[in-house]
């Protein structure tokens, strides 16, 4: 029996009190995340059973009870307080999928601070860029990573504690790096979680804008209570349950199912902090006996081009629900999961800022292969004409718009209170993207309504890119679309002008290509760059990406009268 | 033969190993070790392209044939011809 039931019983006696009675909230109560994550398990008379199974490389494996989880995140957070880090002060993770990003996010929550994971592949514009605009007092990272933070370190004067996992007293350290050593530490059994309360800050994820420098998505301790209600209702998690969420936590997936859902659910979550190859994963599962997976399409795609020979080395048997998240899951993927697996991928969609799923397909509810699905019981979608902002017919296509309310709602643009604002018409919140409902309530996918690249499930700024570009001494301007690609849905393609003197040819092409690898980040990285003699602008001058996306989709290109020299 | 695993170790190691204590060997694991990652092995397709003035079609540069530097040499010569 699937937890969600009816969809249609859910949606019609819905409310957000069916996920505060379960976990016993009252509003106005006290709300902590790392609290319910770790500590409320354990009162429920769980602590011996394994809230992580973690696996790195080399065969290297480690173990966690929420007994564990609960006294190693108590000692994390007592060594925040005795650094002085105070309440809403901002402490960056910047970690490998390793035990401390997942048990360290919990202990910072229960010191009251923000969480502000970051992905360990940044280089270090897009690490200083977010860094800069949080103000963060503190970041946790390993050795492997510390070149790239102390490159920028004093370039952040908000910067007080630099504090390494893994440092093994070989080198010395430098001002304001300390170490700690989580499972050396000495366990601190009691710690009083701080009183949180529903609207208490508690994660800011960073995400990538059309125009300008990511942007702070903040999050509060109240967005529990819709990310324990998706993680029942959605993937289904149940109390026997093995679950593998492959997001990383440096992306909203990874924290709101990655950490909270699961362990706020008191399931057993596998982690694996290896690369990706079929055999491996395949071997993941088979070996942990995962019941349920939470992955993205690139992956799945990947897994499909690997083909279905593979799949036969390994019982799979364990599988029981499958769901994928991060960008559109095609059609094929579906069918594919449901040849191969005997089940089928079941998409959900939702970003940074909606902090939980907001429309999915559900356990025991048909799926239309391709569709997102219909919207979460409590949340209210529709599809907006992008000019006026009213509900449009069933089946005309349009901006999907979300009635704001629900818990996990962003709270706020960190600094941003312009742009935070912008995100609103018409009393509706407009994520952004493009879509239609059929006649049957469910929801289809068409695209993004701006020019923000989405290559893997991870969101790209073009203009984050171009204004790394430009500082390369050969690139006098740039404009950076999205190209079209089987794996990643889409990749970050370059139209390039050069400097006089400058003159294209390979070396130059894969010396811009590492360039902007390491100031930004892989995902960033052009996967195609073209030298161009110029681009197209406006007779004002502003380049007209639209142009360049269409010539690599094969579209249209549409009114090209503003186009100089047209 | 052998000049080739030697540029390709030492391309590896300064381009994409961010731990220079790691060790690295001809045989280690880069993707599947996630020492290198699915985008970044572009650029490394893209350097031995350049490098050895070779054209490895999409359908040869997979993950599997990425994976170790002793596979991405045994890669190259067979495009050297």
């Amino acid at each position: 029996m699937h937890n969600i039931g009816s969809y249609n019983e859910r949606l019609n006696n819905f409310s957000w009190k069916i996920a505060e009675d379960e976990l016993g909230y009252k509003p106005g109560d006290v709300i902590n995340i790392g609290w319910y994550c770790s500590d409320r398990i354990c009162n429920m008379g769980k602590g011996e059973k394994l809230a992580l199974k973690w696996e790195g490389l080399g065969g290297k494996a480690k173990n966690y009870t929420y007994n564990d989880l609960r006294q190693l995140s108590n000692t994390i957070a007592d060594f925040l307080q005795k650094l002085g880090i105070k309440p809403e002060e901002r402490v960056c993770l910047f970690l490998d999928r390793i035990p401390e990003l997942y048990i360290g996010f919990v202990g910072i929550l229960k010191s009251g601070a923000i969480a502000q994971p970051l992905f360990s592949a940044f280089g270090e514009d897009s690490l200083h860029v977010r860094m800069e605009n949080s103000g963060a007092t503190a970041i946790i990272t390993q050795k492997k990573h510390l070149g790239k933070v102390r490159k920028i370190v004093a370039t952040l004067p908000n910067l007080k504690h630099v504090i390494i996992v893994d440092d093994n007293g070989k080198n010395p350290l430098q001002d304001k790096e300390v170490a700690f050593i989580m499972d050396e530490a000495k366990r601190v059994e009691v710690f009083e979680s701080f009183p949180t309360k529903a609207e208490s800050p508690s994660v800011l994820h960073y995400t990538s804008g059309t125009t300008g420098m990511p942007k702070g998505v903040k999050h509060v301790h109240y967005s529990l209570i819709s990310q324990y209600l998706s993680s029942k209702w959605v993937l289904d998690l149940q109390d026997d349950d093995i679950y593998w969420c492959t997001a990383d936590p440096g992306w909203v997936t990874g924290t709101s199912y990655g950490i909270i859902g699961a362990w706020a659910c008191g399931v057993t979550q596998c982690v694996n902090d290896i690369g990706f190859s079929a055999d491996a994963w395949y071997a993941f599962i088979q070996k942990h006996k995962i019941t349920v997976w939470y992955s993205a399409p690139t992956a799945i795609r990947s897994l499909m081009k690997a083909g279905e020979e593979v799949i036969k080395n390994y019982d799979l048997s364990s599988l029981r629900h499958l769901a994928s998240v991060g960008e559109p899951l095609n059609a094929e993927a579906v069918i594919w999961g449901e040849k191969v697996f005997g089940l089928p991928f079941h998409d959900s969609y939702w970003q940074t800022e909606t902090g939980s799923i907001m429309i999915s397909n559900y356990p025991g509810m048909k799926i239309k292969p391709g569709s997102m699905g219909k919207p979460f019981p409590g949340i209210t979608a529709t599809i907006l004409d992008p000019d006026t902002y009213e509900p449009v017919p069933t089946g005309q296509a349009g901006l999907i718009g979300i009635k704001p309310g629900w818990p996990s709602m962003m709270r706020m643009y960190w600094n941003n209170q312009e742009i935070y604002d912008a995100k609103f018409k018409n009393g509706w919140y407009i994520p952004g993207d493009r879509s239609y409902i059929d006649g049957d309530g469910y929801y289809w996918f068409i695209g993004r309504d701006d020019d923000i690249i989405n290559t893997g499930g991870h969101l790209v700024s073009p203009f984050e890119v171009e204004s790394a570009l430009i500082e390369h001494p050969a690139v006098a301007e740039s404009a950076v679309v999205a190209k079209p690609d089987f794996v990643n849905m889409e990749v970050v393609k370059a139209f390039v002008c050069l400097k006089p003197g400058f003159i294209a040819s390979p070396e130059l092409d894969l010396e811009i290509m590492n360039f902007i690898r390491k100031r930004l980040s892989p995902l960033a990285m052009p996967q195609e760059i073209e030298f161009v003699p110029s681009l197209p602008k406006t007779r004002s001058g502003k380049i007209m990406r639209r142009i360049l996306k269409a010539q690599e989709w094969g579209e249209e290109i549409g009114d090209t009268s503003s186009l100089e020299d047209d | 033969m052998e000049e080739i695993r030697e540029v390709v170790l030492e391309y590896v190691k300064n381009e994409y190993m961010e731990d220079q204590d790691e060790e690295l060997t001809y045989d280690t694991a880069l993707i599947s070790g996630g020492f290198v990652d699915s985008f970044s092995m572009v650029s490394l397709k893209r350097f031995l392209e350049t490098r050895y003035k070779i054209s490895l079609p999409d359908n040869r540069a997979t993950p599997e044939a990425f994976d170790t530097v002793n596979k991405i040499t045994a890669l190259v010569q067979e495009f050297l011809g």
